[in-house]
């Protein structure tokens, strides 16, 4: 059955979505934009580009450039464990990656003092060693990864899936070994179903908040990222500086994907 | 290089899919493994790929017992069904796909590669994808690119199975001059006895995880094993304890000892063979196959009677009691020591 196949429907559906994207979607981003700009470029730029805000776009650059890589690694990983080796713990595993979907990223900030905190499981073991979780890089990273987990093997998992094992089979007779056929046929296989798990992930730990607002104390100049910072100037009343650092956070997640966009057109034409 | 596989067995879960198999396939033949699917052809063919691990027996290529090695060690070259084509590779890439693999340089590659796609019939489509072949192409690609590594043994697994019928007869006349060129010890599984009889030298006829008989198309056709190969190999007729090919129908309108009483039902012609189908006194439907000018000759019409006399008919008492394909027969007693497991072919 068509719906809408009259074209006054037709235009009516049209409007209501367009409609329904745009006050929830656009028009929030448009005025961060407006607002952000409306007294000149210098009092955002003047926020980004002061010692706390550039601390706070650096911090927010090492989490991605850490937890990123780890996520794409372990994320490939466990799905090539899922799908290509079947056990009875898969079910397990499978169940337990969604949980960073269904925690709230707070009470995954909770948790972890529970672990790494004062009285905490592993305190003792690390204080001994010299290393401070909580309230410094390694607890922000930690957050990071745990929020971000899911991303890569959800979206590799589909792909794996479809392109099945013939490919890998046809390479393991043709003389290659198994180090040899996952970089030569199967990751170049998945490859785009990496890139967009990678996206993901980037985008996530870029703008992660409550989970990392938890663990780092938030200390300006030393535990904040951007997404830190903004709440930050917000409270400050720096609606400017709040609104600068905002579009900052929305520029570096549309680099991420423009990027991915313009590797994959490159490689169509 | 010869191959020997002794006593495999391998089950999925409750499916038995090798049943003690025991073949010889003799340094440079053509051999077809023919069955029905389900049979275990596929089964065995990926166990001597090493593409699966056997349960339980070993797997010889050159006298050489292979069966802890691991695939890429074995020197096989496997053709699939589906072709198995590396999508994100060239056909340049795809076929020197193994000589990479292999650290040869560039040079002795390309001209390794072009050789081969002049072999296969694909020189000039050396830089399309292999999105932008059809069937037949990809399958002769991915035949040449399990050749480029100059293999022990080639390994066929329903090797025309995807592509329509005109191609898949133009492949196979191909695929028997190349065996002929190239003598490679080749094994290729089919479940179309057509094609195994043109193609093969040797037949090994697999049913229900176990082999029947092996031996020439010939002697497949002429001196059936069981009830299972002489179905499974033409066409046959059921005559109480005894099986006739129709060809071996003799139609005669004057009854005397001999001869079964039949009434014709329909008379089928398909250019200068004719069929025609006759149901007998106990309901048994049977059919004859005669030529045009047998038919002219008789005048038979359909809905008189006449009388059908067997030329040649074989009986398989206390033979294997399998549920051979077409002739409808209860299973006989589980006597099977005279089922031919393992025969050189």
């Amino acid at each position: 059955m068509r719906v809408g196949s009259g074209n006054g429907s037709r235009w009516g559906l049209r409007v209501l979505g367009l409609g329904y994207v745009t006050l929830l979607l656009l028009l929030p981003l448009v005025l961060i934009f407006y607002k952000t700009f409306e007294d000149g470029i210098a009092p955002p730029l003047d926020a980004i580009t002061s010692p706390d805000g550039l601390h706070a776009l650096k911090l927010t650059l090492v989490m991605v450039a850490i937890a990123v890589p780890l996520n794409t690694i372990f994320g490939v990983g466990c799905a090539l464990l899922l799908v290509r080796h079947k056990w009875k713990g898969n079910a397990i595993i499978d169940a337990v990656i969604n949980l960073p979907f269904a925690i709230s990223p707070v009470v995954i900030g909770l948790s972890l003092f529970l672990l790494y905190g004062q009285d905490g499981w592993l305190e003792p073991g690390l204080s001994e060693a010299g290393i401070k979780v909580l309230f410094s890089v390694p607890g922000m990273v930690l957050a990071s990864v745990f929020v971000s987990l899911p991303f890569v093997v959800r979206e590799t998992v589909p792909v794996l899936q479809e392109i099945g094992t013939e490919q890998e089979q046809a390479a393991s007779t043709l003389g290659a070994n198994a180090w040899q056929t996952f970089w030569r046929v199967t990751l170049p296989a998945i490859r785009w179903g990496v890139a967009y798990g990678v996206v993901l992930t980037t985008a996530r730990v870029l703008g992660e908040f409550g989970a990392v607002s938890v663990v780092s104390g938030s200390i300006s100049g030393q535990t904040q990222t951007l997404p830190l910072f903004v709440e930050k100037q917000y409270q400050n009343f720096n609606l400017p500086g709040a609104f600068g650092a905002s579009v900052l956070l929305a520029l570096l997640a549309l680099m991420t994907l423009f990027a991915m966009n313009l590797l994959k057109r490159k490689e169509d034409a | 290089m010869g191959i020997s596989v002794e006593g495999a067995r391998k089950s999925f879960g409750d499916f038995q899919a090798l049943d003690d198999v025991s073949i010889e396939v003799p340094d440079g033949s053509l051999t077809a493994l023919l069955g029905p699917s389900g049979s275990g052809k596929s089964t065995l063919l990926r166990a001597i790929a090493g593409l699966e691990t056997l349960d339980a027996g070993r797997v010889l290529i050159d006298g050489e017992d292979v069966s802890k090695k691991p695939t890429q060690k074995r020197e096989v070259g496997f053709v699939f069904q589906h072709y198995a084509a590396f999508k994100h590779m060239t056909v340049f890439e795809n076929v020197g796909f193994g000589l990479k693999i292999r650290r040869w340089d560039k040079a002795k590659i390309a001209a390794r590669v072009h050789e081969l796609l002049e072999l296969v019939q694909l020189h000039g489509l050396a830089d399309r994808y292999p999105s932008q072949l059809s069937g037949g192409q990809r399958q002769r690609m991915a035949l040449a690119r399990a050749l480029a590594v100059e293999p022990q043994v080639l390994l066929l697994d329903e090797p025309f199975g995807a592509l329509d019928a005109k191609v898949r007869k133009d492949l196979r006349t191909w695929l028997r001059r190349l065996h002929e060129e190239m003598h490679v010890t080749t094994i290729f599984v089919t479940h179309d006895q057509e094609e195994a009889m043109d193609v093969a030298g040797q037949l090994v006829v697999m049913n229900k995880g176990r082999v029947e008989q092996s031996g020439s198309a010939n002697e497949l056709y002429e001196q059936p094993a069981n009830e299972f190969v002489m179905s499974f190999v033409g066409e046959v007729n059921r005559l109480g304890e005894n099986f006739v090919r129709p060809h071996d129908m003799e139609v005669v309108l004057d009854a005397d000892e001999r001869t079964e009483e039949g009434m014709v039902q329909r008379i089928v012609a398909l250019g200068f063979e004719i069929r025609v189908e006759f149901v007998l006194a106990d309901g048994t439907e049977v059919w004859a196959q005669l030529t045009r000018n047998e038919l002219q000759r008789l005048e038979l019409q359909e809905g008189q009677i006449a009388y059908l006399r067997p030329v040649q008919a074989k009986s398989f008492n206390g033979s294997s009691p399998s549920d051979g394909q077409g002739a409808s027969t209860p299973p006989g007693p589980e006597d099977e020591g005279d089922v031919e497991k393992s025969t050189a072919v």
